[in-house]
């Protein structure tokens, strides 16, 4: 259970105020505008940018002041997550070991994880020699293998075509429904959460709300939703 | 946002390195400080040796700057083929040997040059080289494609907006040079002035080979001459403090003044120019064009034609020299980059750190020379360390240059890699085993073969120790010179110029292959 108690973000002339609970394997969704504080409240909650005040909690631990290694979260940003350098087996293997020193057990772990996301036998490719799609299934197997209780993507599909991401949110959905872990999404677009997320947490005004039904929320959305999504 | 990435321990390699640096620097220095007190007032030679310095560097700089305008101009607003092969010699000079150049310029305008005989054939007067024009037309050798690089960034720094906007509006040449490159120029200009008239402040291979003499005597030489011929340890401390007032002042000036660095790459938008599209314009750029090569190439092909035949008969100790110089080149390049990673490294934290290896610049290497000659005399014969302090110094004055082509890059990966690192929770070290190093490895190559290239072309600090038993290449070749055996110099220069070049292009490449995009 992941718990934000009255937690205060500033930055600048920035400012955005959360107070809420996400309950163990729930899939949420935050969806605002632009500016409105999604990404950044992510990141406070992954550990890479600390809040002026409150508290982050998990499973009623306090980990605010934790680095964000030692968090129970995995997370996938917009972009970079992965090591070009490094072959697609390299960069799974990372999350089970940050130094790379894996054994035969762990290479087996790498490669199951590689066919659950559909990339069987291309293990040794670079990100380079893969598609945009594919890079993406290597992170989430990544993210596969470090078993995290906590998941956080931080619009890491923004790249790809509409067909491709639809495939990317199914992937995660099943995923999730796996591995038991909590889901939370930022999104700029309402299928994304009507797709998988049955819970929606609203940014904007300087307020995330606790999280609401998805299909009651986009079905009478307040006047700042309203005006987002043009609607 | 990534306010935890690289985590950097105080009092980690970092400072360490950085202290080192500050004290192989400052600790000379203080020496010399400390010996000049003995030293009394500098006399009149010192006094027109400072006349000197100063009156060449102007020279040299004002010239460099004049002819780099229209050259950097013609390339600007050209298109032609072996364009960009001549903007990359345009920077060639940068790791060219200074003893090679002086040996190139020799057998163009020397006494037995090209030049001259064809005066000589034409029953004209011949030229002298020696003395003032002939420091002045080496600086300009080398600061002219400095210059040019400088400028023609600024050049390419104007959108080409608002050349098509000039071009829309029916503008012609004289037109688009006042309101779009004239106020360019006034703001890179100033830049280019200063670097290049702080460079010229500190020249002593040139001033050693085509000056000399009361009347043209560079403060740089006069050091050297106090030390070596007269041995007057307090008047060489004299002028060392000269010479660092006077590098000091010019580096803070060019620092303020100087926007851009001379060797970046920049944009290579293509544009087309239409009010330069006239015959007479086109005329001009090509005319300007074909004398700046023919200047900058004419002292090369010369230098090979003549060293060509003398390069398989060299002596025994110019092999040796040769070898002497790898190893030193070797040596100094390793410790440039021990030196250079931590303090890169440390430097995203504290930009101040950067700021220690500017030091390197504006004291001299032979004022540094002089002061660790100070400093280790007491304890045992310097000439037995020429060539670890040669090593040493050569590695400092690296340094400034491996930390500018370090520090970009670095801060790329921090912006694009910091967060992932955290989230995955590797140690610092396996941050640097796995991200930094393997995504460094095109700077670390390119610092590596500017490091190397500039020490086995060196030729000071090693003057000033060296006793007759020991020699780097650029010394043997002086040696040469001195005996007047031009023949044997030039197969030398030579094989210097071929060391260096393929010094550079070996650790540049290394660096380059198997990188990733």
């Amino acid at each position: 259970m992941l718990t934000l108690d009255a937690i205060e973000i500033r930055q600048d002339e920035f400012h955005l105020s959360a107070d809420f609970t996400v309950e163990t394997g729930a899939r949420v969704a935050l969806i605002g505008p632009s500016g409105a504080g999604k990404s950044t409240l992510l990141n406070v909650i992954a550990g890479f940018f600390p809040p002026v005040s409150g508290r982050v909690l998990w499973d009623g631990q306090d980990i605010t002041a934790l680095p964000p290694a030692q968090r129970k979260c995995g997370i996938l940003f917009q972009d970079n997550n992965l090591l070009p350098h490094f072959t697609a087996k390299r960069n799974v293997g990372l999350g089970i070991r940050p130094d790379l020193r894996l054994s035969a057990d762990d290479h087996r772990t790498v490669a199951r994880a590689l066919d659950r996301v559909g990339l069987s036998g291309l293990g040794d490719r670079k990100p380079a020699q893969l598609s945009g799609g594919q890079q993406v299934r290597v992170a989430l197997a990544r993210v596969l293998v470090q078993r995290k209780p906590l998941v956080l993507l931080d619009e890491p599909f923004a790249a790809l075509g509409p067909a491709l991401k639809a495939e990317m949110l199914d992937l995660v959905h099943d995923l999730m429904d796996e591995t038991g872990a909590t889901l939370l999404m930022v999104s700029h677009d309402p299928t994304d959460a009507r797709r998988i997320a049955p819970q929606t947490i609203l940014v904007a005004e300087g307020r995330a709300t606790r999280p609401q039904n998805t299909e009651t929320l986009l079905a009478t959305p307040p006047e700042a939703l309203r005006l987002y999504l043009g609607t | 946002m990534a306010a935890r990435a690289f985590a950097i321990r105080r009092g980690g390699p970092g400072f360490v390195a950085a202290a080192l640096v500050a004290a192989v620097i400052l600790g000379p220095v203080a020496a010399v400080l400390w010996r000049a007190g003995g030293g009394g007032w500098p006399g009149p030679a010192d006094w027109a040796a400072l006349r000197f310095t100063l009156t060449q560097a102007t020279l040299s700089t004002l010239i460099s700057v004049a002819l780099a305008v229209p050259a950097a101009r013609a390339l600007a607003r050209r298109r032609f083929v072996g364009r960009r092969l001549l903007i990359t010699a345009l920077g060639a000079p940068f790791i060219l040997p200074v003893i090679v150049a002086v040996l190139g310029l020799l057998a163009v305008f020397g006494r037995a040059g090209t030049l001259n005989a064809a005066l000589d054939a034409a029953g004209l007067p011949t030229v002298q080289i020696y003395g003032l024009h002939g420091v002045v037309l080496a600086h300009v050798f080398f600061n002219l494609p400095l210059a040019t690089r400088i400028i023609l960034q600024g050049w390419q720094s104007i959108p080409a907006e608002r050349f098509r906007l000039a071009a829309s509006l029916g503008m012609n040449a004289g037109q688009v040079m006042r309101h779009l490159e004239w106020p360019m120029l006034r703001a890179v200009v100033p830049g280019a002035l200063m670097v290049i008239f702080a460079i010229c402040l500190s020249s002593f291979a040139v001033a050693l080979t085509l000056g000399g003499g009361p009347r043209a005597t560079t403060v740089e030489l006069a050091i050297y001459q106090a030390f070596r011929f007269d041995f007057d340890l307090g008047r060489a401390a004299v002028l060392a403090c000269i010479q660092l007032a006077l590098v000091t002042m010019a580096a803070i000036v060019a620092l303020r003044v100087a926007q851009t660095g001379g060797f970046g790459a920049g944009l290579d938008r293509s544009l087309r120019r239409f009010d330069a599209e006239t015959p007479a314009l086109r005329l001009l750029d090509g005319t300007v064009l074909l004398l700046v090569a023919l200047f900058l190439l004419t002292p090369m092909v010369a230098i090979v034609l003549r060293g060509g035949g003398a390069v398989l008969d060299l002596p025994g100790s110019v092999w040796r020299a040769a070898a002497v110089s790898l190893a030193v080149a070797a040596a100094s390049t390793a410790l440039a980059l021990a030196l250079a990673l931590p303090m890169a490294l440390a430097a995203l934290r504290r930009p101040m750190i950067e700021a220690v290896a500017l030091l390197g610049i504006a004291a001299s290497p032979l004022v540094i020379g002089v002061g660790l000659f100070v400093l280790i005399n007491p304890w045992t014969d310097p000439t037995r360390l020429a060539l670890a302090v040669t090593a040493l110094v050569n590695a400092v004055m690296a340094l400034p240059f491996a930390l500018r082509v370090m520090t970009p890059q670095l801060i790329d990966i921090r912006c694009d890699f910091g967060r992932l690192c955290d989230s995955l929770g590797m140690s610092p070290r396996d941050q640097l085993r796995l991200v930094i190093l393997p995504r460094l490895r095109r700077q670390i190559g390119f610092a590596a073969g500017l490091a190397a290239a500039l020490s086995i072309g060196d030729l000071g600090v090693i003057a000033l120790f060296a006793d007759p038993e020991i020699a780097t290449l650029p010394l043997q070749i002086l040696r040469l010179m001195g005996a007047y055996r031009m023949t044997d110099a030039a197969g030398a220069g030579l094989l210097l110029l071929v060391l260096s070049l393929t010094v550079f292009w070996l650790l540049d490449q290394g660096g380059r292959a198997d990188a990733d995009a």
